[in-house]
This record gives C-alpha cells, sequence and structure tokens, in this order.
C-alpha cells in the first residue's frame, strides 16, 4: 500500500498523464492549459512532457473548443477538454447538452462521444458569482452525460481513469478548493480504476446517514469526527458520481440508522440532492426513517463576493455539525 | 441498394461521371418530392425541411470527396446526406419511424447519420455541426487520416457563434477543413439582406485569414470546381476554405412556413434557375449525355425512390422496449 499524499491536481495530473502513456489517442485541450500550466496548475509540466499538440493551448472560445472535443471524439481521438471555470461552460451548453449528451442515442447508436470536460467549480475564492457556482444539477439533468464529483486525491484518480475510458461524455466537477490540499488516503500507485456508478461509504455508524458531495464530504467528515468522540456515530456517503447514482448503500444505511441528512454546497431549490432524497422517498427503506430528512444546501443566491457574505451562502462544517445533532437529539 | 463510390471527378470528366452527377441530383430532388407526400399524406409525423432547389451544391461538394472524408449537416440534411452516399430505404424508415431508419427511429429528419459513409450526422441546432467538422479535422491531422472535413452549413448559421469560433480554430490550427455554406438567401424567414451587413458572405473569410469563394450553388460543375479546390488545399496542408455556394429553396422553411417574407415571383425567378435542366443541357451539350440518357437517369431516381419508399413502408416499427439503454454505449468489461 502506497502512502503518497498528493493534492486533487497532483492526482488529476497523474490520472492524465497515465492515460497519455496507455493510449495515443487521448489529449488534452482547453485554455492556458499549455505552457501555463492550467489556471489551477493541474495540467502543469504536462506541456513539456507531451508536446503542444497533446496538450493543445486554445483560444477563449468554449462553444469552439468543446465541439471540436466533440468531433475529434467521434473521429477516433479521446479528447479530455479543460473548461477553466464550470461557470463557463454556459458559453458551451449546446455541445455539452444538444450533441455531445444525444448524439448515441439520437443517431441510432452509430456514433458515440467518448470525452471527458474536467471543469473546477464551487465558492470559497472571492472570484463571486460568474466563477464560483456548483452545477452539478444542469448535467445531471440530461440523459446522455456521466457526471462525477470527485471528493478526495484518490477517488479523482481512479474516477478520471475510468471517465476516460468511458466510451460516453462524462462532466468531470473538481472542487477548485480541493486543488491544493491533500486528501486524507493516500493515492495508490499504478493505474487502478474506479468504476462511475459506485459509491463509497467513507465511515459507517448506527445513528446518522449523511449523503454529501464534492467538498461537503470534507466538511461532513469533520463534523462525523468531532461528533464520534461525543458518541454520535455517523454513516458517511460519498455518491462520487451523481449520474449514474448509486442509491444501494444509502437505502441499506438509512435502515439501520433511521436517520438521513443531505448536504450540498450547490443551492437547495432543483438541487442534485434532492434527487436522493425523491428517490429515497419512493424506496421500501422509507419506512425505516424515524425523522424527517434534512436537507443542507446553498441558499438559493448567487455566490456573494464579501469573505463574510460568501461563507454565509453554502453550508459550513459548523452548520452540518449543528443540524446532524439537531436531528439525532430530536428524533429518537 | 449500397453507397455509391465516392471521388468521382469532375461532373462532366466522363459519362458515368456525368451519369453520377445528374442520378444524384434527381436522387436528392425525388427524395424530397417523396417526403412532402408521405407527409402531406399523414404518413410521416414531425417535421421537414426540404432541400428541392439546393440538389447542385451537396452533389457537387461531395463528388470532390472520399468515402472516408467527413461532412456534417445540418436541418436540411437529407442532400447531404444522399449526396455522401447514404442508403435511401434507411433514410425514408427513419423518418417513417421504423426501427431499420439510420436511428432506429430515435432521432428522425434532423439526426440522420451514416458512420459508413462518414457522415456524422444531420444536426437540429443551427451551427451545431460546425465545431464537431472542426473536431473531425483535427483528428484527422493527429491521427494522420489525410481526410478532409466537410461542414455544411446555411446563411443562418454564419452569424451563430459557434460558426465564429469553428472557423477561428480551423484557421490557426491550420485545419484540413471546408466551411461549406449554402447561401439560399433565407434564415428561416430573415432574408440575408437583413441579418448581414455585408454585401458578400465570402468576405468573412479574410477575418479568419482564410480563403472565400463564391460559386453559383445551382451549377453542379462550378460547385464541383470550387469544392476540389478547397479539397486539394486541405490535403495539402493548407488549411481551411470558405466556400459561399449562392442557392434558394424553392419550398418553406419547414411545414408551418407560409411564404409571408418573400413573393411568388421572387420563387418563380430562382425556379427558372433549376439545377438539374441546367446540368442536363450542359452535359448534353458536352456530349457526356444523351437526352435519352437523361431521361433513363430520372427515371432510375424516381424508381430508386419508389422502391425505398415501399420498401420503408413495410418494416418494422421502432419499438419503445429498448429506449432506456440506448442513452450510453454499454462500457466494454
Amino acid at each position: 500500500m502506497s502512502d503518497r499524499m498528493l493534492t486533487m491536481a497532483e492526482a488529476v495530473r497523474e490520472a492524465m498523464s497515465i492515460a497519455f502513456d496507455e493510449r495515443p489517442e487521448v489529449f488534452l485541450l482547453g485554455e492556458d492549459v499549455g505552457i501555463y500550466g492550467g489556471a489551477f496548475g493541474v495540467s502543469g509540466d504536462m506541456y513539456h512532457r507531451y508536446g503542444s499538440e497533446r496538450v493543445l493551448d486554445t483560444p477563449i472560445a468554449e462553444l469552439g473548443i468543446v465541439g471540436a472535443a466533440v468531433g475529434a471524439a467521434l473521429s477516433g481521438m479521446r479528447p479530455i477538454v479543460e473548461i477553466q471555470f464550470s461557470d463557463f461552460t454556459a458559453q458551451a451548453m449546446d455541445q455539452i447538452a444538444n450533441q455531445a449528451a444525444k448524439i448515441h442515442f439520437m443517431l441510432g447508436g452509430a456514433l458515440h462521444v467518448p470525452m471527458v470536460l474536467r471543469t473546477p467549480q464551487g465558492s470559497g475564492t472571492g472570484a463571486a458569482a460568474q466563477h464560483s457556482q456548483n452545477l452539478e444539477p444542469w448535467f445531471a439533468s440530461v440523459p446522455g452525460l456521466k457526471v462525477v464529483v470527485p471528493s478526495n486525491p484518490a477517488d479523482a484518480k481512479g474516477l478520471l481513469l475510468a471517465s476516460i475510458d468511458d466510451p460516453n461524455p462524462v462532466i468531470f466537477l473538481e472542487h477548485k478548493l480541493l486543488y491544493k490540499i491533500p486528501g486524507r488516503d493516500p493515492v495508490p500507485e499504478g493505474s487502478e480504476r474506479i468504476p462511475l456508478g459506485v459509491a463509497k461509504v467513507v465511515r459507517e455508524g448506527k445513528d446518522l446517514t449523511i449523503v454529501a458531495t464534492g467538498i461537503m464530504v470534507n466538511k461532513s467528515y469533520e463534523v462525523c469526527e468531532k461528533l464520534a468522540a461525543e458518541g454520535i456515530s455517523v454513516t458517511l456517503i460519498d455518491p462520487r458520481t451523481i449520474s449514474p447514482l448509486d442509491m444501494q448503500p444509502v437505502y441499506e444505511s438509512v435502515e439501520k440508522t433511521g436517520r438521513l441528512m443531505v448536504v450540498q454546497e450547490g443551492p437547495a431549490h432543483a438541487g442534485f440532492i434532492n434527487e436522493v432524497i425523491a428517490q429515497m422517498a419512493g424506496s421500501s427503506s422509507f419506512g425505516s426513517l424515524i425523522a424527517p430528512i434534512k436537507r443542507l444546501a446553498g441558499m438559493n443566491i448567487p455566490i456573494p463576493y464579501a469573505p463574510q457574505l460568501e461563507k454565509a451562502a453554502v453550508p459550513q462544517i459548523e452548520d452540518i455539525e449543528a443540524a446532524a445533532r439537531e436531528i439525532v437529539k430530536n428524533w429518537r | 441498394m449500397s453507397a455509391n463510390p465516392l471521388l468521382m471527378g469532375h461532373p462532366l470528366a466522363s459519362t458515368e461521371n456525368a451519369r453520377h452527377a445528374l442520378l444524384y441530383m434527381c436522387r436528392i430532388r425525388k427524395f424530397e418530392e417523396a417526403v412532402e407526400d408521405l407527409f402531406g399524406r399523414g404518413m410521416m409525423h414531425g417535421t421537414m425541411h426540404l432541400s428541392i432547389g439546393q440538389e447542385a451544391s451537396p452533389t457537387g461538394m461531395c463528388m470532390a470527396l472520399t468515402i472516408q472524408d467527413q461532412i456534417t449537416s445540418t436541418h436540411r440534411g437529407h442532400g447531404h446526406c444522399i449526396a455522401k452516399g447514404a442508403d435511401l430505404t434507411r433514410m425514408i424508415a427513419e423518418l417513417l419511424g421504423k426501427e431499420i431508419g439510420y436511428c432506429g427511429g430515435r432521432g428522425g429528419s434532423m439526426h440522420i447519420a451514416d458512420v459508413d459513409t462518414g457522415n456524422l450526422g444531420a444536426n437540429g441546432v443551427v451551427g451545431g455541426g460546425i465545431p464537431i467538422a472542426a473536431g473531425a479535422a483535427l483528428a484527422s491531422k493527429m491521427m494522420k487520416k489525410g481526410t478532409v472535413a466537410v461542414s455544411f452549413f446555411g446563411d443562418g448559421a454564419m452569424n451563430e457563434g459557434a460558426f465564429h469560433e469553428a472557423a477561428n480554430l480551423a484557421a490557426i490550427w491550420n485545419l484540413p477543413m471546408i466551411l461549406f455554406c449554402e447561401n439560399n438567401k433565407y434564415g428561416m424567414s430573415s432574408s440575408t439582406e437583413k441579418a448581414f451587413a455585408i454585401d458578400n458572405l465570402a468576405d468573412r473569410g479574410k477575418g479568419y485569414g482564410i480563403p472565400g469563394i463564391n460559386v453559383n450553388g445551382n451549377d453542379v460543375v462550378e460547385v464541383y470546381e470550387a469544392a476540389q479546390i478547397a479539397v486539394d488545399r486541405a490535403k495539402k496542408g493548407d488549411g481551411p476554405t470558405l466556400i459561399i455556394a449562392e442557392t434558394y429553396r424553392w419550398k418553406g422553411h419547414s411545414r408551418s412556413d407560409k411564404n409571408l417574407y418573400r413573393t411568388k415571383e421572387e420563387i418563380e425567378e430562382w425556379r427558372l434557375l433549376d439545377p438539374i435542366p441546367k446540368f442536363i443541357a450542359r452535359a448534353i451539350k458536352e456530349k457526356k449525355l444523351t437526352q435519352e440518357q437523361c431521361d433513363a437517369i430520372q427515371q432510375e431516381a424516381t424508381d430508386a425512390i419508389v422502391a425505398a419508399v415501399n420498401e420503408a413502408v413495410k418494416a418494422k416499427a421502432a419499438d419503445p422496449a429498448g429506449l432506456l439503454d440506448a442513452v450510453f454505449k454499454k462500457v466494454s468489461a
């Protein structure tokens, strides 16, 4: 077992490098991914290691870039597109939602789009409303896209390798606050894949089930540790891929704990996490619940600029802790 | 009916080539007439975008292409599909929602693709196929395939961001791509006069540092000659070309069109510029075809469409059972 502690940026770069070495048809394109090394330093030195043809700098033209990736994917290549901020996928949405997502189905299976679109998302950098969104529901609501939201470097590596292997378009949403911090677990050497559509039970407990995505997994983990010291034990589940969504571990856990809390950074209204609630509500495990389902999500506002405003807009560790305590204490 | 071999060369190079040019233009015309008829008789649902009057443009362009060269097409895409060699029965079957249709009834008129003939698909979004063709050209360059990617689009698409972004990418990356605009004068109801502040759409090429060529889009010979120049340029590694083929759609934009934005006289003027008799006259004059041969070729096209319709009508209707499994390509173990 390796004990390498990598950041998510390093783990993503390692996965891309492994894929580059394994398959000549894999290439990376995006704004400033070349000599600059990527806006968040994710491609790093890949330009120097693989050259300007495989680490392809593009003009600022998100629609064109994603469209070119779709066309290349249809024609034998396996592109990884980096969109500098997930907010800018709005510029490319026709190619993402109308083209990439639908081509396989709409054209009767004759063609497919093996493309990965990687993009940083999330708040916490003071970049305000057009550089800080969590856009999972945009993508998760489009049939034909797979959507991956890694919460740590080790998962990011294995999930990205699986995403690059996948013959379908995959949207890979990386929280930018995770780029520079090491995960809790070491990142294994080698090229092992983590299959898409398999949730991870991060820790197991008997009093409460928390389902959290992306950076909220890390925040919830801290809460779990703190509550464990007080004798409250929590199961924490990270879906890892939200399309497809693996609900089985959630059902199994709720049958034991009887309490469910869901946590996401994005706004509550029509958020992805509501799908977890909806599926739970329609399942036979619903009867195991002894408490109303608690939803913790971002406020229904654009992400504001000032640090105290920005913090107030999305769930913080203290919010998760208070909500977890409340549900366990009030419902017995 | 198998796909005809492409890369025919000049429409007047031989009797065989002249026959191909006329046959394919007639196939497109007869196909579109059949679609209108099926629609009128309530046998086809959805909508239709007919390319009657525009047959010379796709035919001339595709005579300069190999079967491996790729195209992307538009909502008005039947002609591109046929010109690139698609199977007529599977096309009609798709419009009728049959299992043997190109998309198994899941795409319909606006989404026919044919991998075997290098057709990456029609597109329901104006301009949607242009960046995709740039990507196909990028793959060709990266994989050293030696193929060219052609994006067909209309004048309306030239005001989409997708056109600008793709044209620029193709230019800076020197891609083997042809941006082929069928300027049929109207984006739905908006005339080019209303939608552009320039008179000559080919001038846009300059803005990207690529050649812009004007051709008479109703003259299959002229279209072919421009296409061949662009293909040669692309295959030599000299980059993309913008071709503006001036043509006209006789029919409305789609089934809802009442032609309120143009005059009957204008439509009549363009009907006199019909590309099919124009080519017949030229082919006879240059002794590539006789009148009898031309009549026989037109009849052959009609017979092929009738046969395709008859077979497609009898085919099994598309089955909803497999829909959920059709969204993603299976991940191989």
